[in-house]
């Protein structure tokens, strides 16, 4: 026996009394026990005992109506989505246990990826197994080393991911401000790859981008084009294919990444596109080929659900209607909201700051309506906000119950005159 | 440009920027003595790179610690 197995390999204690790797996160830990002290019921544990409906939940043994998922399109409960899943699961097992690339390609990824092509008309379609993979994966495999990303400084998380993944250079410009963008795009070294990342609806606001202008200043660059159209899918211009579609630049996109686990109302990712050697992806994209791909019961629902949204546009109008009512409700009570106008699904409540927006959230609850407690730093300038998002199964009389609730709790907790 | 004259332009596109008059040197530091948050940094990056006409990527950006690297960093784009 040596004498190493009586002394410890490595210093026992790290410089510092009681430091250890997670003593950087003490900071959020102080502040999440300050806010759970108050009696709060805690905003980001809520666990629903059951679900109804796209819009009804048993949280915490209260009926809640539900304002704060991402299931715009209520397909979460179609019939016919839930048949395809059920018979998938039936017929093809549980999972692939395998990745695309190798054992994990099933008849019904190749069928989920031709609903794709067709929903967007576009030549190719890729399927990931989580919208986050899908920015990461692309993001980081076109944009490599030298090249160049100009994006919104407000893009979501998945996007900075993926440039950090990637190792380009990384030029943010401030949010929506085409000029930023067209001086930045300007002073790129000349020969370097040009990539500019968009998104179509930004999630925390609800607000839309000037995509007719921005995908035009893109081109004039020479940059290509992708657009996160993660929060318009299905519900925003006409065939539901999102901002790049209502603002008539979808040809000049090269890339459209979008995901199951909005609209679809399932899980998993994607990117669609018409470059002629897009196939190449599928071998040199990590986040595609090092990980086990969607279950086939999951991508038969996608498949079914994404084919029914081709034909959705009644239900795209009732969603209008939804978020023109909370919109201009709320803004009738006195709330200060993240947009002029209804721009998106997305309706944002701008609360004062964290702790009466945690008390506003849990009168809310009380009252029975769920919606989204955001807050720094995954909010825009510091803000803390309610978020609701709307679906198009919420009723017309669920909008006026839940304009009822605002006001209660609003005055209860001193957001709104009361 | 000389070193002296990028300090100079870059001073005072800090100013409105230091909110609490902190005074600066070449070892200050942006996140610790100048407290500048993430929305701050890139306010103040933009206004740099409009005046000098350069691009300081996000990268470039998380090399630079202090004022006179910042100088340092600014003064050789200029030159290029």
């Amino acid at each position: 026996m040596s004498e190493g197995v009586s002394q410890p390999d490595q210093p026992q204690a790290l410089a510092g009394e009681g430091r250890d790797l997670f003593s950087k996160f003490d900071p959020l830990i102080a502040m999440r026990e300050g806010l759970l002290a108050g009696g709060q019921e805690d905003p980001f544990n809520l666990v629903m005992e059951k679900v109804l409906s796209p819009t009804r939940a048993i949280c915490n043994g209260r009926d809640t109506i539900l304002l704060g998922t991402y299931n715009y399109m209520g397909m979460t409960f179609d019939e016919d989505v839930i048949a395809a899943g059920k018979q998938a699961l039936d017929e093809f097992g549980s999972g692939t246990t395998g990745s695309r690339v190798l054992n994990g390609t099933y008849q019904g990824h190749k069928e989920c990826e031709d609903a794709l092509r067709e929903f967007y008309a576009m030549d190719h379609a890729m399927v990931f197994s989580t919208g986050y993979q899908a920015n990461l994966g692309i993001i980081s495999t076109i944009a490599g080393k030298g090249d160049y990303i100009v994006l919104d400084i407000d893009s979501h998380a998945s996007i900075w991911d993926g440039c950090k993944l990637g190792d380009a250079e990384v030029v943010p410009f401030k949010h929506n401000d085409i000029e930023a963008m067209d001086k930045r795009l300007g002073r790129i070294p000349e020969g370097a790859g040009k990539l500019v990342i968009l998104e179509g609806v930004y999630s925390m606001l609800g607000d839309v981008a000037p995509l007719k202008e921005m995908v035009a200043v893109a081109k004039k660059h020479g940059a290509m084009v992708l657009v996160d159209e993660a929060h318009s899918m299905g519900f925003i211009g006409e065939h539901g294919r999102g901002v790049c579609e209502a603002a008539g630049v979808i040809d000049d996109c090269d890339f459209i990444i979008g995901t199951f686990s909005k609209s679809v109302g399932t899980v998993g990712g994607f990117c669609v596109s018409n470059h002629p050697k897009f196939e190449i992806m599928r071998l040199v994209c990590r986040p595609y080929v090092f990980t086990a791909s969607l279950p086939p019961s999951v991508v038969a629902t996608a498949a079914t659900s994404i084919r029914k949204l081709m034909h959705g546009s009644n239900k795209r109008a009732h969603l209008w209607e939804n978020s023109k009512r909370l919109h201009g409700g709320l803004k009738a009570l006195g709330f200060q909201l993240g947009t002029e106008t209804p721009q998106s699904a997305i309706v944002a409540v701008i609360m004062p700051d964290l702790e009466r927006g945690a008390m506003m959230w849990e009168a809310l609850l009380k009252e029975g309506l769920y919606v989204n407690l955001a807050r720094p730093p995954a909010t825009p300038a510091n803000m803390t906000l309610l978020r609701c998002s709307l679906c198009a199964e919420h009723s017309a009389e669920e909008v006026e119950t839940v304009l009822g609730m605002f006001e209660r709790a609003g005055k209860a907790v001193g957001i709104i005159e009361g | 440009m000389t070193r002296d004259q990028v300090d100079a332009r870059i001073r005072a596109i800090a100013e409105p920027f230091n909110k609490k008059g902190v005074e600066i040197d070449e070892d200050t530091t942006f996140a610790g003595d100048l407290e500048f948050d993430s929305l701050t940094v890139m306010d103040f990056v933009a206004a740099i790179e409009d005046e000098f006409d350069i691009i300081i990527s996000m990268n470039q950006q998380a090399e630079i610690e202090s004022w006179g690297d910042l100088v340092d960093t600014v003064a050789k784009m200029a030159s290029q």
